[in-house]
């Protein structure tokens, strides 16, 4: 692509308003398409995983040790490394790169789930149980409902991680917006590089927002003043916080 | 009380002078890469008679600048390498600056960088256009190209035994024939290159049946995706080993899809003399293909031999070790 300028921000915002690159198979639309389409199918995985492992860990107490160590260790594979040593052993495919992701996708659902599930207050479970619920209603009428904002911080982290991570799988043959970044840097395209970058933050940006929204929306009103004083203190923001990757 | 916030000031001032330490020396690291003109004493010693040897950043050009280096130094001219520099821009602003004198290059590629106009994609038009292409380039600094050699290092399409034998390949002319048939596999920025789709379609009507992306730089997945057959034909380099371990076919490319990109040694005219010159020449007139696809394997193979000792040996295998 011809650009006017040698500015980089021009080149960025040349090539973003081409109207070129808005249509056909290799136009924005289309990797974007790509994109969240990978993104999903990692968190339907990635969920079915830690859902049922972390709501067993979170409401027993069991092989806690286990989660957060393993936990920490998921967290530092590097997923590139990790989508060529799965091509590599498996060929090419949808499932190798996708495998990957949902590596980077698993820990913070699980620390997410977990931590919501152990933060609900030990008072209110044992009511619960007292009042005679069985425990797997004690799990999912009290423990989930209360534990949601902590739970969805984590699907929040997790999910914000994929979608601007999910880049990766363009260096071998799936597509996704990472194509921009992978021809912009072997073209010396900055123009492409950089605006390619700009969608994928645009985009993360957006699905973190609807994230965000759909907590307000799913997570009980009764949950929703946090800064109200509890009785036990900020514990929930705490585990909120560190759910979603934040420091405090 | 006091005490112990003394203390912790204390402590907290000796952690932010290990930060900055820290950061000062990553600085430094990566300025030793990317600030070619960083070294005066360098070009000081050039001009006593002695020269430096640059490389790009990538093993092969490590190698070759070794080569150069070593023949140099066994015919008693005096040589220092500065290698992985980084990439042309860098290598070459470090040739105008006098940092180094003798950067291992190749031809089509400097070529395309000194004029990205140029059309010529012979290996002859080629070396005929770069003397025009550098002065016009950097008319300050004089700057040439030597002796080319036979010694070619470019993106070549690729076929496997069993393919080449099915179709009847042994150039892209006769994929062309087959070419609905064939499913390319290369990086991503091949729909668009001039040697990549558009060449193959404008220079020998082939328009493949498919195409797959993959960003390995011709490496290990590339080479998987031939042998296993989700693509017939791959774009990789020609002096990569597994083409001769893997008993590949390189497609003949007779229209000159692919330039010509013959390893020669871009000189500062000014500080390298007529010995040297004549050493490197001599250098290029023994090295081929097949050599740097050997000394790739040493170096980048199994074995990940060093440059240096990869370079030695060749030179002692062509006599040129002195």
């Amino acid at each position: 692509m011809d650009y006017t300028s040698d500015n980089l921000f021009v080149q960025m915002w040349q090539w973003l308003t081409a109207p070129a690159n808005w249509e056909g198979e290799r136009g924005i639309p289309m990797r974007v398409a790509e994109h969240l389409g990978y993104t999903g199918l990692t968190m339907l995985i990635a969920l079915a995983i830690a859902v049922p492992i972390g709501l067993y860990v979170g409401h027993t107490g069991r092989g806690r040790v286990v989660i957060v160590s393993g936990v920490g260790i998921l967290r530092a594979l590097p997923t590139l490394g990790l989508v060529f040593l799965f091509v590599l052993l498996t060929g090419l495919g949808l499932m190798p790169p996708i495998w990957a992701l949902v590596l980077l996708a698993v820990p913070p659902l699980l620390s997410g789930i977990y931590a919501g599930i152990s933060s609900v207050d030990r008072a209110v479970v044992d009511a619960a149980r007292s009042m005679g619920m069985a425990e797997g209603q004690i799990l999912l009428r009290v423990e989930v409902p209360n534990g949601l904002p902590v739970i969805l911080g984590g699907v929040r982290a997790a999910l914000l991680q994929v979608v601007s991570t999910v880049a990766v799988v363009a260096f071998i043959n799936l597509g996704g917006l990472g194509v921009y970044l992978v021809e912009g840097t072997q073209l010396a395209d900055y123009g492409r590089l950089f605006g390619g970058a700009v969608v994928i933050t645009v985009l993360a940006i957006i699905v973190d927002l609807l994230m965000g929204l759909l907590q307000r929306i799913v997570v009980s009103p009764g949950l929703r003043t946090p800064d109200r004083v509890r009785p036990t203190g900020s514990g929930r923001q705490k585990a909120v916080a560190s759910a979603q990757g934040g420091t405090t | 009380m006091k005490n112990l916030s003394v203390r912790r000031a204390r402590r907290r001032a000796l952690m932010g002078l290990a930060g900055g330490l820290t950061a000062a020396l990553a600085l430094t690291a990566c300025g030793a890469n990317s600030d070619p003109q960083g070294d005066p004493q360098e070009s000081a010693a050039a001009e006593g008679g002695s020269v430096v040897v640059g490389s790009a950043d990538f093993p092969e050009s490590q190698i070759v600048a070794e080569i150069y280096a070593g023949a140099l130094n066994a015919a008693g001219v005096e040589a220092t390498t500065k290698l992985n520099i980084g990439s042309r821009e860098i290598y070459y602003t470090a040739l105008e600056d006098g940092s180094v004198d003798i950067v291992p290059d190749y031809s089509g590629n400097l070529l395309l960088f000194a004029d990205p106009e140029a059309t010529a994609e012979s290996a002859e038009d080629i070396v005929a256009a770069l003397p025009d292409a550098l002065s016009a380039k950097s008319p300050d600094v004089k700057l040439e190209v030597l002796e080319p050699s036979k010694a070619e290092s470019k993106d070549a399409l690729v076929v496997t035994a069993a393919t080449a034998e099915k179709f009847d390949l042994t150039s892209i002319e006769d994929l062309a024939k087959v070419c609905d048939q064939i499913t390319i596999g290369a990086p991503s920025t091949f729909q668009e290159r001039a040697y990549g789709l558009p060449g193959l379609k404008a220079k020998y009507n082939c328009e493949p049946g498919g195409f797959e992306a993959i960003n390995d730089g011709g490496g290990d997945i590339t080479l998987n995706a031939l042998l296993d057959d989700t693509v017939q034909a791959a774009d990789i380099y020609t002096t990569t080993p597994s083409i001769e371990d893997n008993d590949l076919v390189v497609l003949e490319d007779p229209e000159d899809n692919f330039i010509a990109q013959q390893v020669l040694p871009l000189i500062n005219t000014d500080t390298v003399n007529e010995d040297a010159r004549n050493v490197l020449n001599e250098v290029s007139a023994q090295l081929t293909t097949d050599d740097l696809l050997a000394l790739n394997r040493e170096v980048s193979g199994e074995e990940k031999r060093n440059p240096a000792d990869a370079a030695a040996d060749w030179l002692a295998e062509k006599n040129l070790a002195g």
